[in-house]
């Protein structure tokens, strides 16, 4: 069994801000029902663009639930420039730690976020700059590079547990192991 | 919290009558069995009649029964056994629905030692493809490995059919039957396999023991080279209260065959039909005719296994999910992918496996339970909206 942390058990048997937020000017999706999870997230932003309620709807695993339950929590308050510095981090310091194997449940919070902002904005999310590397979960050289660097990642394992990027077909694991060893040189 | 247990393809409970026979050779009994004295040849005695009663339940002689430490050791040491037989064959088939123990092993053996591995696929309803199986047959090929059961769905391989076709072709049949000793008749003489892998904890005995059978006449080599023991197949002192146990729980498991075809079966398929009947989008994973008695792979659209176990959890219910996120990797199960199973139904997928200690009741308790939990899951679902999958 997974080493859940109280808080993380807390906010999946107890999720805050669940549902669909009715008066939402802004919504961000990621993942989809292939991966094994996916969050969508609806936010109000008043005029000053302060994020004045949060809500989310999750598929997926228990810390995939917690850790969208505790993004809507940390982000009620805040600015939308407060919010876009946000990092998955910050949602897995909340819930005091996620096991190494989900921290991509976290970073799918921070992903979602970044597209509610954009989407309030206006912004089209451009094609994600770099290449695709991982096909089977749509991840870029950029993205695992950027990954490596500022989590200090090691293996291609610890990039699958960070961006699933290799975990599914594994056909990429040789690309992404190049990508580590390009950081780390 | 009363414990509902439904994990039985996971591991089993110690039967009470196989611990009352383990308990004098953890204490007064402890002499080992080759031993030269009366003491230790208490435990060779019994050991003796452990060896006969597992032998009984697969219709084996007791010569044709070595003692392991586990399942995946009887499957590592038959194959290797097999490639050793064969030095010159340098193909193996085995599916691609296998145990790990299988599975890796043949990717092992592909990656590091070259040999051409032929993995069969399944259908939908994980049934295996023999036209695949007996067109791959080549005098290239050393071993044929198949399980006669699988874990995660229950289907069963018709290894009698399969043993019919390979044989007087100077292939080797090796069977991983861990999940249907117990459940369904295994005869291995009328089955004709070579080798044949089974585990104690899968039928009430305790974990790390287990047995390799093999067929007399079949060239073996040892994976543990030592002592004499198991007549020079298996080196080490022999863990005797377990093979005890093992001895006492395959005479039980032979004893309860038939309640496993009666009141296991219709437990589950009354838990089946109620799931069925009470929850939307929700379908059995596997052929339901050609499936062990016991086993109920069941796949819920829109919602993730994990989140379902451990709301179970909290109702006391132990199933088991073939979902990446129980398991640390992160694509749903290999068997449920090999059955094409579509990601909608297979993240959400749901094993409950029973044992003849469940009752009606229990079935009821988590009949109860799961409805509630299915409805909160899909509730905060993106995918699931006005009752259906979107």
């Amino acid at each position: 069994m997974w080493d859940y942390t109280d808080k993380v058990k807390d906010h999946f048997l107890k999720p805050r801000n669940v549902g669909e937020l009715k008066d939402a000017n802004a919504v961000g999706e990621t993942g989809s029902l292939n991966c094994g999870d996916a969050l969508r997230l609806y936010l109000k932003v008043n005029e000053n663009e302060r994020i004045v309620d949060a809500s989310f709807m999750t598929f997926g695993c228990a810390s995939a639930v917690a850790s969208s339950s505790a993004l809507t929590e940390i982000i009620k308050g805040m600015t939308l420039t407060e919010a876009a510095k946000l990092t998955n981090e910050d949602i897995s310091d909340y819930l005091g730690g996620l096991p190494k194997e989900k921290m991509h449940c976290s970073v799918m919070g921070q992903a979602a976020l970044k597209k509610a902002i954009a989407n309030y904005r206006g912004v089209q999310i451009l094609e994600k700059p770099g290449q695709v590397v991982c096909e089977c979960f749509d991840v870029t050289d950029l993205e695992i590079t950027d990954a490596v660097k500022k989590n200090g990642l090691k293996t291609t394992e610890d990039v699958t547990n960070y961006l699933k990027a290799g975990g599914g077909c594994g056909k990429c694991l040789d690309r992404i192991e190049e990508l580590i060893e390009s950081v780390n040189a | 919290m009363k414990i509902v247990y439904t994990d039985n393809n996971a591991t089993t409970k110690v039967a009470d009558e196989v611990i009352q026979e383990m308990l004098p050779y953890f204490g007064e009994l402890y002499g080992n069995p080759s031993s030269m004295h009366t003491f230790g040849d208490q435990t060779a005695k019994k050991i003796k009649e452990a060896r006969q009663r597992v032998a009984d339940l697969i219709n084996a002689d007791p010569e044709e029964i070595v003692f392991t430490s586990c399942g995946t050791e009887s499957d590592n040491s038959a194959v290797y056994s097999a490639i050793n037989t064969y030095p010159d064959k340098k193909h193996i088939i085995t599916s691609n629905v296998e145990h790990p123990a299988i599975n890796n092993l043949f990717k092992l053996l592909k990656r590091t030692k070259g040999y051409r591995v032929t993995f069969v696929p399944v259908d939908k309803k994980g049934l295996l493809n023999l036209d695949v199986l007996y067109k791959s047959l080549s005098d290239e090929t050393a071993l044929v490995s198949l399980m006669w059961a699988n874990n995660e769905t229950g289907v069963l391989f018709p290894i009698k059919e399969i043993a019919q076709k390979i044989r007087g072709k100077g292939i080797l049949l090796h069977t991983d039957a861990v999940q249907a000793a117990g459940k369904v008749l295994v005869d291995v003489k009328a089955s004709g396999v070579d080798m044949l892998s089974l585990s104690g904890h899968k039928i009430h005995a305790p974990k790390g023991v287990g047995v390799l059978y093999i067929k007399k006449g079949i060239k073996f080599s040892p994976f543990f080279i030592g002592g004499h023991q198991e007549k020079g197949r298996r080196g080490g002192t022999e863990n005797a209260a377990s093979i005890i146990g093992l001895g006492k729980a395959a005479e039980l498991a032979k004893a309860h065959l038939p309640v496993m075809e009666t009141k296991v079966r219709e437990l589950r398929d009354y838990l089946q039909n109620q799931l069925l009947e009470k929850i939307l989008s929700c379908s059995v994973n596997g052929d339901l005719e050609r499936r062990l008695p016991n086993t109920l792979s069941i796949g819920f659209d829109a919602v993730e296994g994990e989140s379902i176990l451990l709301m179970l959890d909290r109702e006391g219910i132990c199933a088991s999910s073939g979902s990446a996120c129980t398991s640390g990797s992160l694509d749903p199960s290999h068997v449920l992918m090999a059955m094409e199973v579509p990601f909608k139904s297979a993240h959400g997928s749901i094993r409950f496996s029973l044992s003849h200690y469940n009752t009606r009741e229990e079935m009821d308790h988590i009949i109860t339970a799961l409805v509630p939990v299915i409805e909160r899951l899909r509730a905060m679902s993106p995918f699931w909206k006005d009752g259906k999958l979107v």
